[in-house]
Parts: structure tokens; sequence; C-alpha cells
């Protein structure tokens, strides 16, 4: 067995805003990017349904055209959530990943979550309700149909570029996360 | 298999730990879906590529004068699993000041803030993986866990690395602290050879004459540098 065994994870504790979460720039990803701009609203929940007031999401996500970490988009962002669970990323709908393993993966955005009382990360990724292309996503397959909704994000009043996705930790609609 | 990984189980924290309270309500209750290496986004983010000042690397030359508390210097080394540094990436630190308060309006801890100390920093590893801030030691505080709960004494660091799953949030302890078997953070840690590892070593070759004492903190990141579609096994 290698030696070398991966540092332990620990929280990121309640303190975490005047160290890491300064730059509100980390939460506009758009720019000069080329795509359909979008704003995507992020809200966290525990099992008691409370909004978590001091959780910080990444995300990560590919450009228009399904690249990632492009020189004209970086495709990541970092917020923490206000006193209401949310928080708002301004970024671009991102195009088909091709999987390293052949097949094609929906428009979709990874996320990691990190927070007080979490002693790691939590990973998930949103996908786009209404997309065609949610039926052949090789990921999803991989999860339960009846779970499946967890991961998508809809849009708020019908055409509006603002989409709408909760984060459940717990509970009956105990959003889907991954081992990756 | 690809996706093994020896010894991660008893070194990672469990996601349920009810130990520590504020994980009841928080830690999901079914099973992640294990995702095949072939169909993760494996690529890093490409953050951190920042202009990094001294000021962002020297916690105590931040204001107009110098904190209270024991000034540090704390170095280490970024390796991936195959033992290989990790250059380039972002290591970002936040702590509390000497007498264990942070500077953050929740943080109601009876204990002074220092108007010459903030608690945060940022740096990137050179060439070799290595790292290097100078900052004071960090006091342990009392919090709300459970009767008497107190936090070892800690410096909070973020790092990226050169993939998606290498990311890493953890703390790093100092050595022979007696808070360290009350702590439920640390022993959520299964493996106690897993725990030490989040202790830096006092370290006489990093110390500085009549200056500074200096701690070392080795980092070990998740994946390996081969890239991730040849084989691991």
């Amino acid at each position: 067995m290698s030696p070398f065994i991966a540092t332990p994870s620990q929280t990121v504790g309640p303190f975490f805003h005047f160290g890491i979460t300064t730059d509100n720039g980390l939460g506009s990803l758009a720019a000069s990017a080329v795509g359909e701009r979008l704003h995507l609203r992020i809200r966290v929940f525990d099992g008691a349904g409370i909004p978590l007031p001091d959780a910080m999401i990444e995300i990560y996500q590919a450009n228009a055209a399904g690249e990632y970490g492009t020189a004209d988009f970086s495709g990541f962002g970092r917020l923490a959530t206000c006193a209401d669970g949310s928080c708002v990323f301004e970024t671009i709908r991102p195009g088909r990943v091709t999987s390293a393993g052949g097949g094609v993966q929906a428009a979709h955005i990874n996320v990691c979550l990190f927070a007080r009382g979490l002693l790691r990360q939590i990973c998930t990724r949103v996908y786009f309700a209404g997309d065609p292309d949610l039926e052949a996503d090789p990921v999803l397959a991989l999860v339960p149909a009846e779970r499946r909704s967890t991961l998508l994000a809809s849009q708020a009043d019908g055409a509006s570029g603002t989409w709408e996705w909760q984060i459940h930790l717990q509970g009956p609609a105990e959003t889907v996360f991954f081992d990756l | 298999m690809n996706d093994i990984r020896p010894g991660e189980a008893k070194s990672q924290p469990p996601l349920i730990y009810p130990a520590y309270r504020s994980n009841v309500l928080r830690a999901p209750s079914r099973p992640l879906i294990r995702v095949p290496a072939n169909l993760r986004d494996l690529a890093a983010p490409v953050y951190g590529y920042l202009p990094i000042g001294d000021g962002d690397r020297d916690l105590t030359r931040q204001h107009a004068g110098e904190p209270l508390g024991e000034r540090i210097i704390v170095s280490g080394r970024v390796l991936d699993e195959d033992g290989r540094p990790v250059p380039h990436t972002l290591v970002e630190i936040w702590q509390a000041n000497s007498a264990g308060r942070y500077l953050h309006a929740i943080d109601d801890h009876p204990a002074p803030l220092d108007p010459n100390f903030t608690g945060a920093g940022r740096t990137m590893t050179d060439a070799d993986g290595r790292y290097r801030f100078v900052t004071i030691k960090p006091g342990a505080y009392p919090w709300r866990n459970h009767p008497n709960a107190w936090r070892p004494a800690h410096i909070h660091f973020s790092l990226f690395g050169h993939s998606f799953e290498s990311r890493l949030i953890t703390q790093m302890y100092f050595p022979n602290d007696p808070l360290f078997p009350h702590d439920p953070i640390l022993q959520s840690i299964p493996d106690p050879r897993a725990q030490e590892r989040l202790v830096s070593q006092f370290d006489l070759e990093l110390t500085e004459p009549e200056w500074a004492l200096g701690y070392r903190f080795d980092i070990v990141l998740r994946g390996r540098h081969s890239t991730p579609f040849e084989s691991r096994a």
C-alpha cells in the first residue's frame, strides 16, 4: 500500500466566510463567455426543513461547447449561502459533455457543498428540467428513477433566465449525492 | 477495478457522525451513488492563478501593527497519492486569533479581537509543491457541541489540487494538544494514524532564530499524477 494516503477531510466549520468567500465575483462566471446566460439559484435545507445559512457551494461546469477549463471560461464558482439558505450564480448553460468512456452527458453543473456539520464535502450535479438529453444521460441512469427529479433545476417563471434548484440534505426529497 | 482506494475507508471521516451535533440534521442519510471513473468530470477547476502578495502569505503583516500571540511559520509540501509534488496549486487558510476568537460576526466567544489580525491567508505551492505561511498560533476556543466543549487550536486549510477529486478542506492541529481526545471533529476520523496526519510537527529547521517557531504540515491530496484515464491497477 502506498504510504501516501490522502489527508483526512475536516469540516469547513461556521467561520469560513472571512477566509474563503470574500470574493463575491466568484458567483459571476458568465462575464465574456459565449452561451445562453442564466441565473442558477440554489437553496439548501437540512433534515428539519431549515435553510442552511452557513453553507459554501462550489460549482464547476463546462462551457457552451461542453469543454472544461478553457482559457475564456474557468467554469468555477464559489459562494456562501445567505440567511435564507440560498445563493445565486450567474453563469451560462453548459453544453453536452462527452464522457471519457464514450457516451454523451446532458448539460449539467457539478456541485460541491461544504458546511458546518459536514465532515467532508458532498458532491452532486444539477441538470436542466425539460432537456431532451436527460433520457440518455449515463449518470442519471445510475440513479433510481424516482429520485432523478432531485437533480433537476426548474425555471422560476416560465421563460425567465432564472433556474431554481433545492438541495435537501435529508428527508423524503433528499437530494442524490455521488461518490466520486 | 479502477476505483478502489486502499486505506481510505478508515482515514477519512464518515458522512454520518452524530457525536458532532451539527451533523445530525445535515448528513445525507441515503447511500452515495458511485460514479464510475470514466463518467466523472475529472478536470480541475482553473482557479487560484491570481497574484499573491506578501501580505497574503504573512498574516502578521496585514495591518498597521503586529498581532499579539506566538509568531509561527507553517510550511510543508503538497503531494498526490503517488508521493509526487502538486505544484502551483492554491492553498488558503483561515484561523482564530491568539485568544481563540474569529473575526466573524457570529463568533460570540467573549475573547478579545485583535485589530492587527484578520486570520486569512493564501498562497500557491511552488514547483516542488511547497508552501509557507507566517502567522500567529491560534488559541483554543469553546463551542456548544456538548457540555464544556473546546476545540483544539487549529488552522483551516483549503486546497484544490489538479483534479476535481483532489479538492480538500481540512484542519491542521498542533502537537500534543490535550484537547484531542475530547474533540469529536478530530475523533471522527476512525484511524488514529490518520488523525496524526492532521497534527503538524514542530520543526527546528523551519524555526527562525530569535523570531518564530516552525511547524511542518505536509498534505496528501486524493488522486494520482497519471492521467485519470490510465489504469490505476
